[in-house]
């Protein structure tokens, strides 16, 4: 009797252990920041690519509705494939687009919006990554929706999709 | 006399090297000891301090900024967690989600205990 408990108690402790794992299987491991909504954005002041003027954020952004700001590079593949859909929001909507130059060449990213176009109203660069920090990212591309008091309404990791646009477009108006 | 002397210099640059050294590390020494309790969010499973990631590189600069501008070990943690989430710190704090964690070798140290107790001294 005392042996058959010992034995049941195994095999349950092994079942146990067992499912937890075969769950586990299914789950991503890989950990995104959750989406914190409705939080202020830090401020930052930042040089412009292409005039070297500085700007502080919150002079541009607080003078628009709605401000999307891109995080982005030159050396950065899916940054390629999202800037044409970049260029329609920009040609489509009037939505006020920022970029934020990552770690970048300023040759490399100048020679990147001659040759795909420029959808940015302004480009502030990032050289050494530390305001992306401050933003809350942690790579690129990535992309923030805010309003006019500074505050982030969606966060998009990751190159924005089509299905990204159309939210973005409801969203503005 | 000769010899004195060689020492007496000896002895001033010896110490002259340590101090530069010691006033050099006291920022990096920080900014290790804090990238060290931080998980990189690009390669999962490293910490900052170990990964050479373009996020960990930047981020190591930002904690050596503010600890330049003189903010404390805790109100870097603090700043983080408010940016990244509770994740990004390797040591988690105390709620409801991890009360089983936290609190089960705690019950397993007293029910053992109680084993032990009744093993010595009541048998």
């Amino acid at each position: 009797m005392k042996k058959n408990i010992f034995y049941l108690s195994i095999l349950l402790f092994f079942t146990f252990i067992f499912t937890i794992f075969y769950i586990g299987l299914d789950k991503p491991n890989f950990y995104k920041p959750e989406e914190v909504k409705n939080k202020s954005l830090e401020d930052f002041t930042s040089t412009e690519l292409f005039s070297n003027k500085q700007f502080n954020s919150k002079d541009i952004i607080e003078k628009n509705n709605f401000t999307l700001i891109n995080i982005w590079s030159s050396w950065c593949t899916p940054c390629r494939s999202e800037h044409a859909i970049l260029m329609t929001l920009s040609e489509k909507t009037d939505l006020n687009i920022i970029g934020l130059n990552y770690k970048d060449k300023k040759n490399n990213a100048v020679k990147f919006l001659d040759e795909l176009g420029d959808p940015f109203s302004k480009n502030l660069i990032d050289p050494d990554g530390i305001i992306s920090i401050s933003l809350g990212a942690y790579g690129v591309p990535e992309s923030f929706l805010l309003n006019n008091e500074s505050r982030i309404i969606r966060k998009y990791i990751g190159p924005l999709t089509s299905d990204n646009i159309s939210e973005i477009i409801k969203i503005i108006q | 006399m000769m010899k004195l002397i060689k020492f007496i210099i000896f002895i001033s640059f010896f110490i002259l090297c340590f101090q530069k050294l010691t006033v050099a590390n006291n920022v990096s020494y920080e900014v290790d000891k804090i990238s060290k309790n931080l998980r990189c969010l690009i390669c999962q499973g490293q910490s900052v301090y170990d990964s050479q990631s373009d996020f960990a590189i930047s981020m190591k600069l930002l904690i050596k900024n503010k600890i330049e501008n003189g903010e404390t070990e805790d109100q870097i943690y603090n700043y983080l967690k408010k940016q990244y989430g509770e994740w990004i710190v390797y040591d988690p704090e105390f709620d409801k989600k991890n009360l089983i964690l936290w609190g089960f070798p705690l019950i397993l140290f007293i029910f053992g205990g109680l084993l032990i107790y009744r093993k010595v001294f009541i048998n």
